[in-house]
């Protein structure tokens, strides 16, 4: 049995390399999908210490809104451009309905909040576009070819690439930009913030709507993989593990933290799934998460809280 | 003592009957003063006097039921926070609010964020324009941290800093505004002599160097007697005296005010 579980297989992979590659190939390009989704938890969180609930039906509104348009004949460069408005509309709204008036409340007061946003948002997009399965095809080439015998798939490769470049402008953004220090101060402070002239509001429009922008760019991936349809907000779930794994305040924390997920459940599945009957893919990634809150709460790069007594 | 070769300007700011009360509680009470152009300014008084109230009121944190603020001789029923920092008034808190997971230099770099103007554009580009301005505003900030004297830990999160120097860096995010108008909220207190004469000399080089005009809360009555042009004395919500430090030493009433002893 001990044998089975931690020898035999670590043999099969070194059986076949190859397919091994393969594996973990398909489990980083999962992985960055992961990650696109828990980019948009981190944003708001960073930005305003909310956990929004709702950004997984963020992402289904946006796809949602997407496909519809281009149903209606819309061509899609131009869906594309009013879905980009219609989400910064959406921030507007968030900050006048909601956050406005929940200035200073409690952390879960707003999460709360956003529980019931996430109704609001997922009835919204049915009335608007009808709920049935749509696809989504926004002419991203899906073809499979070969490379020194590992098989690759141009859609995945494209999906990871658009992360990448993303992660790229958003870590740049935050780190070196006034605003992107504004989105760090209002996150740790509120009242610090407004006596350095930083305007909250605007700030909150800003990230909300910048989350949303991400959750565009998740909604088309997966949209495009899988359909769009309500099952898409779901995956929201699976950027929780990837956050505590990553740390909820740390943007390249969600992009390792979602390839790990994502190479860790394929794996997972491929070389341990039989022992356990397999479907191990579905429940691996929330063990991961547990192990990590055991032994290191903050996630790889969260920040550690700090407190002098 | 300060040898007063600063001249000391017409008014910069002037609150006019200031009524604030939270509930039944009155925490200021029909209170009028003044500040002057390039003074330093002390606010004492014993606790729960309303002098953070003051302070708040002045930098719109707080709206007071009655009375006026006139800042550069435009008058408001009220202040608010943004407006302020717009305006040219800078402050820090009693009870350090820094920006506690970001390092000592961002933190002083969002001081500057009013003297940054370019488009959100630019900005998500990081380059052109935004660039060159992020470049002049980090000199900016080098020149503070210079000033101040923390150079070593530009780059430590604030967070990790020991409490005397984070008021130093919350002084430097206030300074890095170039504010007309200065408000420190006790910026000695919990410091051991050395870092009080530390920053005793950093608020008259402020004051001296740059013409900043200065209004602060202390408790050091050395301190308040040393660095300051005029003290007002706050008790219970109402001003009991306004004049020379050593005029207000004088005062039979404010002695009462901090012995607690009734006078004949």
């Amino acid at each position: 049995m001990l044998y089975d579980v931690l020898i035999a297989p670590f043999l099969d992979m070194a059986d076949s390399p190859v397919f091994f590659a393969e594996v973990v190939i398909v489990g980083l390009l999962t992985g960055v999908m992961y990650s696109l989704v828990a980019l948009g938890f981190v944003l708001i969180f960073k930005a305003s210490g909310v956990f929004n609930f709702a950004q997984g039906v963020m992402v289904l509104f946006a796809a949602l809104t997407l496909v519809g348009l281009m149903e209606h004949g819309v061509p899609t460069w131009l869906a594309l451009i009013l879905t980009v408005v219609i989400m910064v509309v959406l921030a507007y709204g968030i900050e006048w309905f909601m956050l406005r008036r929940l200035v200073n409340q409690e952390g879960i007061i707003l999460f709360m909040a956003t529980i019931g946003l996430s109704f609001v948002l997922q009835g919204l997009g049915e009335t608007m576009w009808g709920s049935n399965v749509k696809a989504l095809d926004i002419g991203i080439p899906d073809a499979s070819f070969e490379v020194s015998g590992i098989l690759l798939n141009e859609f995945d490769l494209f999906a990871a690439a658009s992360g990448a470049v993303l992660v790229a402008v958003l870590a740049v953004f935050f780190h070196y930009t006034r605003i992107g220090r504004a989105l760090r101060a209002v996150a740790d402070d509120h009242q610090a913030a407004l006596s350095v002239g930083i305007p909250l509001k605007t700030i909150w429009v800003i990230v909300w709507a910048v989350a949303g922008m991400v959750g565009l760019v998740a909604g088309i991936m997966w949209g495009a993989k899988s359909g769009v349809q309500f099952s898409l907000s779901l995956i929201a779930l699976k950027a929780l593990p990837v956050l505590i794994l990553g740390g909820f305040t740390s943007v390249p924390g969600a992009i390792v933290g979602g390839l790990i997920i994502g190479v860790g459940e394929k794996v997972a599945e491929i070389y341990w799934g039989p022992l356990f009957g397999g479907a191990i893919e579905n429940w691996f990634a929330y063990v991961l998460a547990l192990v990590f809150l055991l032994f290191r709460p903050q996630g790889l790069f969260g920040e550690r809280i700090i407190e002098r007594v | 003592m300060t040898e007063n070769t600063r001249k000391i300007g017409n008014t910069l700011l002037r609150v006019d009957d200031i009524t604030l009360s939270f509930g039944g509680v009155h925490a200021l009470n029909g209170v009028s003063f003044e500040i002057k152009e390039h003074e330093i300014l002390a606010i004492i008084g014993p606790n729960g006097a309303g002098k953070s109230s003051m302070l708040n009121v002045i930098n719109g944190f707080y709206h007071p039921q009655k009375g006026t603020i006139a800042f550069e001789g435009r008058e408001r029923k009220r202040m608010r926070p943004h407006v302020a920092a717009e305006q040219g008034i800078a402050r820090t808190f009693q009870n350090i609010a820094l920006f506690k997971g970001m390092s000592t230099l961002d933190n002083i770099m969002t001081g500057r964020m009013l003297k940054m103007k370019r488009s959100f554009l630019w900005q998500a580009l990081y380059w052109g324009p935004a660039l060159k301005e992020e470049i002049e505003n980090r000199e900016f900030c080098e020149k503070v941290i210079d000033f101040l004297e923390i150079q070593a830990i530009r780059k430590t999160p604030v967070g990790k800093l020991p409490y005397g120097l984070q008021k130093r860096v919350e002084l430097g995010r206030a300074l890095a505004a170039e504010p007309r108008l200065l408000l420190l909220d006790e910026p000695m207190a919990g410091m051991n002599v050395e870092e009080k004469e530390d920053m005793c000399r950093f608020i008259l080089d402020v004051n001296d160097e740059f013409g900043t005009t200065i209004a602060l809360i202390e408790h050091d009555m050395g301190v308040v007697m040393d660095i300051s042009d005029r003290v007002v004395v706050l008790d219970y919500g109402r001003k009991i005296a306004d004049g020379s430090p050593d005029a207000v030493r004088a005062n039979g009433e404010v002695i009462d005010a901090y012995l607690g002893v009734s006078h004949e």
